[in-house]
Order: C-alpha cells, then structure tokens, then sequence
C-alpha cells in the first residue's frame, strides 16, 4: 500500500521548515533508516530519515521549497509492484486523515507565526533617522557578545556546547571561529563546578559570559550565583567585584513539560547584588546584554527560547547599549497600565491591539530589567490610567506582579480605581499533555478580560 | 578494590539457551520498533516538546534487566524509554505518556522524560543530567535500611559522569555500603560533545577507585555480556559489599533529541557501528548459527512486535487528552492546597 512521507515536526517548536534537498529520487529504494531528505529548521539543517520501507513513487514537493508546512505531504512510498502511476493523484488521502489527531496535534508554538511588527518607540539614546535593521533576538545576542568580546579581550565565553556546536540554541553561532577555543570555552555537564569556576575567574579579573543551556540547569549552580557572585562585594567591605554575566534560555518552551519549564525571574529579582535583565524585543536583548557584559556587578540575564527567532528593528549603531533601571513604555495610553516583561509583553501587546478595537486604550509597559527596577514609569502611568494589570509567565506566589502592587499601593493609592490585577503563570507545575500547558500559561486573553474588569467594561 | 576491563566476549557462550536468545532478541527488538515509532509521531506533530530515542543502546537495558530480581529498582534520565520496556511496563502505557494523553503513565503530565511505575519499581525518568545518580543511591540506602534484599539500577551517561553530585554519591553508597549499581551509559557523546572533550580520563568504570568502588567496562552491544557483567555487580551488592561501577561501552545511532543535526560525528562512524556492533543483528546472527531460530520464525516475531508497537501507537492516538481539572491534581498529596488559583 503506497504511503505518504509527511513533512516532519524536527523541533519542539517547528511548524514549518525548508525542503532543502532531496537525498533520493523516484524510483529509488529506501529502508527504514535511510536519509532521505535534509530539511532546513530555524536552528539546523536536519537529516530526514525514512521510518518505513519501500520505493520512492513520487517526490511531491520539490527541494528548495520553502514554508513547507509540518504534516504536509512530501513524497510517496509504494511498495514493489505498485506502480508511481495508481497514485498519479497523490494525497489521495488528505494528510492526517487516518489519525484524526493530528490536526489538533500539539504542535502549534505560543508566538504566533508572524508577530504583529510593533513600532518601537525611538529610544532617546538613538539618534533621529538611524538606519534600523530587522534582526531576530538570537542575532542579537550574539551581536552584543560579539561586540563586547571585541573591545575587552577579558570577555569570554563558557557553557554547554557553546563552541564547536555553536550553541545548543545557536546563540553562539561563528563566535568560536572569530574568537578561538581560548574565549569560547565548551564545558562538561557541571554547572555547580563552571558556574563556581567562573565566578573565581571574575574574582580573579576577567568578565565571563556563562550560559546555561536553559535556566533551569542554573538550580545546579545557584549557589554561586547567589552565595558568592552576588555577595562578594558586600562580603569584602567593597574592596573586591564580580563582574559576570550568567544568561541562558528562561521559562516555558513548548511541551518541554515540568523541569524543564520555569521562569525564575522573581526568584533572581529577590537578590541583593544581583542585576536581573529580561529583554524582550531584538533591541533590547542587544543594547541590554551590552549593559550586562560592562557591569562591575553579577548580572543575571533571561532569554526566553520562543523569542529566539523572532524579529525586531534593531538600530543600526557602533555602540548600543541600553541602561538598567529604564522601562520602555512601548504603547501610550489612557485606560489602564498593562505592565509586563520577557515574553510577557507578547500577552500584553496583542491584548493592548485587541482592547484598542473595543475603545480602551491601554499604556503598555516594559520593565526590561527587574533589578534594578524602574519604579517611577509604572508609578507615574498609573497615576495617569488609574488602573494597572502586570503579566508575567512565573507562579503567582511573591510574583514581580506582587511587588509591584505593593510599590503602586504605598506610592499610589489614592489614584487606583480598581484593584490592581496580577496575570501569572498558574500555580501548578508545568504539564506536558497539551491541553494542560495551554491552560497552565498566562494568555492573551486572561490579560483582556482583566483589562475590561478594571475598567468595568 | 581495582577497576577491571572486561574482554568483550562475543560470540556468545554455549550455554545460552534457545530460550534466553530469543527472549533478548524480542526485547531488543520491541525497543527498536518503539523507537522507530516514536521518531516517527514526533514527526507527526503527535509527540512534542524534548524526545530522546534509545535506538543502537537496547542491549544495556535488556541484558541487565535479565540480571535483575522481582522488587529491585530501577531509574535513570530521560532517555528512559528502553529502561520502562525492559523492565516490564505496558508500551501503550510508555506510547500515551509520550503522546501527553490520559491513558499515559503519568496521566500525560509528565511527558518522555517524566514517567515512573511503582509496580514495575521504576522512578523516573529525570530531565536533570547527573540527578538521578544521589536518588537512586539513596533507593538503595532505603533497601537496605529496610534490609529487603534489593539492588538498585542507577543508570547514566558519560556526559552525566561529570556532575559533582555523582561523586559525592559514590563516597556515601561507598561510606554506607548500599547495595546500589552505577550504569554508565557511555554512548560516546553528551550532546555534541565527546567524552575526549569532556573528559580529564577516558576510563569513566575506574573513577570509583578513589572511594573503594569496584568497577568494569563491558561491551555493552552485547547483550550476554551485559548480563554476565550484571550478575556480578548484583551478586557483588547481595552479598553487602557495597556499590559497583558498570561503564557500558555503547552508541546512540539517533540524534541526542529530534532537533539534534549531529554534525559532531560524521555519517559513516555512525554506519559503521550499526554494521559491525549492533547488538540486535549479533543476536540475531546467535540463533541463526546456533539453529536456534529459523529465519522464518524470526520474521514472525519481527511481525509479533510490530503488531505490538502499532497496537501502542494506535492506543496512544485514541486516549483522550487529560480532562482539564487534572491541571489541579497531583501537586499534594491531598490535593485541598492552599494554591493561588485553586
Ligand atoms: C543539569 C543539566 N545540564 C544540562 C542539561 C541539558 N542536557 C540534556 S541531556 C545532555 C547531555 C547528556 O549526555 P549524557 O549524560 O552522555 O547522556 P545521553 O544523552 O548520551 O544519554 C545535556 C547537556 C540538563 N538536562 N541538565
Ligand atoms: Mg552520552
């Protein structure tokens, strides 16, 4: 019976890849096992492998085509004695057809394919009419480690795979050839012991990047973010710095299920001595990872896979940088103050679009670094829109939504007219069951429905 | 005690019954298709997020399975879903986990990496590389603190072999003499990394020498071997000798995950293991010498499993998603939480 070979789902986040190649051709016979096709994912080149036995009956969707979307069909296997002909119309059977499933098939990621491209606000430090170039969050990162490894051969790099494989999510990508095995350094699988060794080197006088694959391996080595890097000036009377930059991927990926699935941004923004960066846009990964790499003091800096590919204007100048402490108010409104950060603001910007259709005009505002935090543009928008929603992806237990309501109710009470509302995570461990991640994260929705509450709509 | 390298011993012994081959060569076989299948899910958007396959390792899990006894235990990381099979647990069970639906092991909340099974004396399943090594010790210090007469399985790779907690687990099971078995999956790579790059010493099975560990490398493509090697280490920590250290020498022929392009080894050092090391074909070739089996009757047991791993696939598709409510189950023991949003 002739088979269809679907487009496959390579990553936890693929939803569509380019058919690079085709490493067989019509007629060909193939067994399970084979490499049939090299498919383009956003992270790699991936080889294809036949999972069944049979002949190549016809190739449906020639190489090179991009866009190819996953579970489509690719090419046709028959088995001896058929004929490519009995299935000159192919797909006959419409894919997923025999596994009604499929089409509700977890694959779907939480960034909608093509974000709706938010203006961003000019940022006082860039200069009228400077050239803006589209640049994902991962080319940006790697910009600003770039950059700064240029100018300050003290700058290294350490982690998981950030040499030779260039970086398990390929934020790395070609800074091992520029920079040498010296400054790009692949570690083993021991977080407690790099993470330590780190903070010595930066004791010691150098600057290191660490990555941690995702932050949830950090917890091996948390004790030397909190317990030395973020404590020795203190501990030494001031006399001695530690000037080092742990990032890494932060929060939920997709389907990636309960350990490996949190965001930790409270837990770090709780630390005396600790910076904490979460950018959100192209930009501000950039000019803040800049700001990280100076900084004489620890900084804890949280990426979020989902925001990796995704694309943002980014200025084009020598040296951009963007300072702690400084929120972005990334929308102006008059209604409510939605307050978020990291992947947050992806909630909170498609919901401010979607309130504007219903005539409420919400101020969106990005905190960007947690600490220090920038009190004041929350504090001053609230008492412009009397009303404030904050999202964000951790649990609702001593959240930076938490805090922040404390702060807006010593410093603004008098101007709140509705109860300041926190969107959080939901206070359960990350499911892996699709459904149940769905409802476990904060949505788009969650955050308009909370907007028409405080504004009694 | 000294690390020794045991000689790997292919071909196999003569005593090895028709019986035991063919049994290993079933097990072996029902990873491999399962895997296959699995890959092949995933593909389909049916399995999601990190999915880590077994395929090229089956015989480690099988040959130390036959090693073991009824009420041992066993853990390891997330590549688990050879260790659930050979120890026992129901593939449709392991397929609708991997599928995130109710009829899953952990009701599809756990996912590849989170699966566990109290009757078949499996815990987990651990995303956290290095984790399951102090667990799995301290399994063994509840054996023995229970006196029950159980080993504990502690399986992990050569990337996990770097973590400091392994070793602080070896002073302790060494300190206490628990009866617990370290299994190094050595597969050569820790993602894209080797073992060279990752590695002061290439000898993973002589690292307990420092806290009195006794240890071998066994050439873990070979299924008899494996067992052979497995009976000395229970027999070692039965006996209240203490820990062992089994560095299996063995070879992932997939990619670390699905996404993994595995650029780091070429094409034809993959080729070349699956042509001259594979521990399924050198079972296979076991009973076909030793008249065992005939070809035919192999093919019929090749029919028998894939029938059994298209059953589980056909299973893990038709089991309903988890009912939404179950978002709130399972956190506490009583489950009446004081949660935010209960
Ligand atoms: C503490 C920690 N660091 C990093 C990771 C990411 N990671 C997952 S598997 C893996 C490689 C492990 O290799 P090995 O121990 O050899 O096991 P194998 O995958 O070969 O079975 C890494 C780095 C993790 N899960 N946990
Ligand atoms: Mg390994």
């Amino acid at each position: 019976m002739a088979t269809e070979v679907l487009m496959p789902a390579l990553s936890p986040t693929m939803e569509e890849g380019t058919l690079a190649k085709w490493l067989v051709k019509e007629g060909d016979e193939v067994a399970s096992g084979d490499i049939i096709a090299e498919i383009e994912t956003d992270k790699a080149t991936m080889e294809f492998e036949a999972v069944d036995e049979g002949i190549i009956g016809k190739i449906l969707v020639e190489e090179g085509t991009e866009g190819v979307k996953v579970n489509t069909p690719i090419a046709v296997l028959i088995e001896e004695g058929e004929s490519a002909d009995d299935i000159a119309t192919p797909a006959a059977t419409q894919p997923g057809a025999d596994m009604p499933e499929a089409a509700e098939a977890p694959v779907e990621t939480k960034v909608a394919a093509k974000p709706a491209a938010p203006v961003i606000p000019a940022e006082p430090e860039v200069p009228e009419g400077t050239e803006m170039r589209s640049t994902t969050v991962r080319e940006a990162l790697r910009d600003a480690m770039a950059e700064e490894m240029r100018a300050d051969d003290t700058v290294f790099l350490m982690g998981e795979e950030v040499a030779e494989y260039q970086g398990a999510y390929k934020i790395s990508q070609g800074l091992l050839d520029e920079f040498g095995a010296k400054r790009v350094i692949d570690t083993p699988i021991t977080e407690h012991g790099f993470t330590g060794l780190a903070t010595g080197a930066a004791m010691g006088g150098l600057k290191p990047i660490v990555e941690f694959m995702t932050f949830n391996f950090a917890m091996q080595a948390i004790d030397h973010i909190i317990n030395t890097a973020a404590k020795t000036r203190y501990m030494s009377g001031g006399q001695m710095s530690c000037p080092i930059v742990f990032r890494g991927a932060n929060g939920a990926a997709a389907r990636v299920a309960a350990q490996h699935s949190q965001d930790y941004a409270a837990w770090y923004a709780q630390i005396p001595g600790l910076h904490v960066a979460m950018p959100y846009s192209a930009a501000d990964a950039k000019g803040l990872l800049k700001t990280a790499i100076r900084d004489e003091n620890p900084v804890v800096f949280l990426e979020n896979e989902l925001l990796y590919g995704q694309s943002f204007d980014v200025p084009v100048m020598d040296d951009y940088t963007v300072p702690f402490g400084k929120a972005r108010i990334w929308r102006e409104g008059t209604d409510v103050t939605i307050v978020s950060f990291g992947i947050g603001m992806k909630y909170a910007l498609e919901a401010a679009d979607a309130l504007a259709e219903d005539g409420i005009s919400a101020e969106v505002i990005d905190l960007r670094t947690l600490r220090p935090l920038d009190y004041d543009t929350v504090i001053n928008s609230v008492m412009k829109t009397n009303r404030c929603i904050t999202v964000e992806e951790g649990w609702p237990v001593a959240s930076i939504g938490n805090h922040l309501s404390a702060q807006i109710m010593e410093r603004a009470f008098d101007y709140l007219d509705a109860p300041v509302i926190n969107l959080t995570g939901k206070d359960v461990p990350m499911p892996y069951a699709a459904n149940l991640e769905k409802l476990a994260l904060v949505t788009t929705k969650e955050v308009i429905d909370a907007a028409k509450a405080v504004t009694y709509r | 005690m000294a690390a020794r390298k045991s000689a790997p011993k292919k071909p196999a012994k003569s005593n090895t019954s028709k019986e035991e081959l063919l049994n290993h060569y079933r097990e072996m076989l029902l990873i491999r298709r399962f895997e296959e299948k699995a890959g092949q899910l995933y593909g389909m958007g049916l399995i999601g997020g990190f999915c880590h396959l077994y395929i090229g390792q089956e015989a480690v899990v099988v040959g130390l399975e036959a090693a073991a006894k009824e009420g041992d235990k066993r853990l390891t990381s997330y590549r688990d879903h050879g260790h659930m099979l050979a120890c026992g647990m129901d593939p449709k069970g392991v397929m609708a986990e991997l599928t995130g639906r109710e009829g899953g092991y952990s009701k599809g909340k756990g996912g590849s990496m989170h699966m566990f099974s109290t009757e078949k004396h499996f815990y987990g399943g651990h995303g956290i590389v290095g984790a399951q090594v102090p667990i799995g010790t301290g399994l063994a210090f509840a054996d023995k603190y229970l006196d029950n007469g159980g080993v504990t399985f502690t399986y992990f790779g050569d990337g996990a072999a770097n973590q400091g907690q392994v070793y602080e687990s070896f002073n302790m099971a060494s300190l206490w003499q628990l009866p617990v078995i370290y299994v190094v999956e050595n597969n050569q790579y820790a993602m894209g990394t080797s073992l060279q790059r990752s590695s002061s010493t290439p000898d993973i099975y002589t690292r307990g020498e420092a806290f009195g560990i006794p240890g071998e490398a066994v050439d873990g493509m070979d299924v008899l071997a494996v067992k052979e090697a497995g009976l000395r280490a229970t027999e070692h920590c039965r006996s209240g000798n203490g820990p062992y250290i089994l560095e299996m020498k063995t070879y992932r022929y997939r990619g670390h995950s699905m996404s993994d392009p595995a650029k780091y080894r070429t094409r034809e050092e993959v080729q070349k293991i699956r042509e001259e090391r594979d521990a399924i074909e050198h079972v296979r070739e076991l009973i076909l010498q030793g008249k065992h089996a005939s070809e035919d009757e192999l093919k019929s047991i090749d029919k028998e499993i894939k029938g059994i791993v298209n059953d589980a696939a056909e299973f893990s598709k038709n089991s309903p998603e988890p009912a939404l409510e179950e978002l709130w189950t399972d956190i506490y023991a009583d489950d009446t939480r004081l949660g935010v949003h209960a």
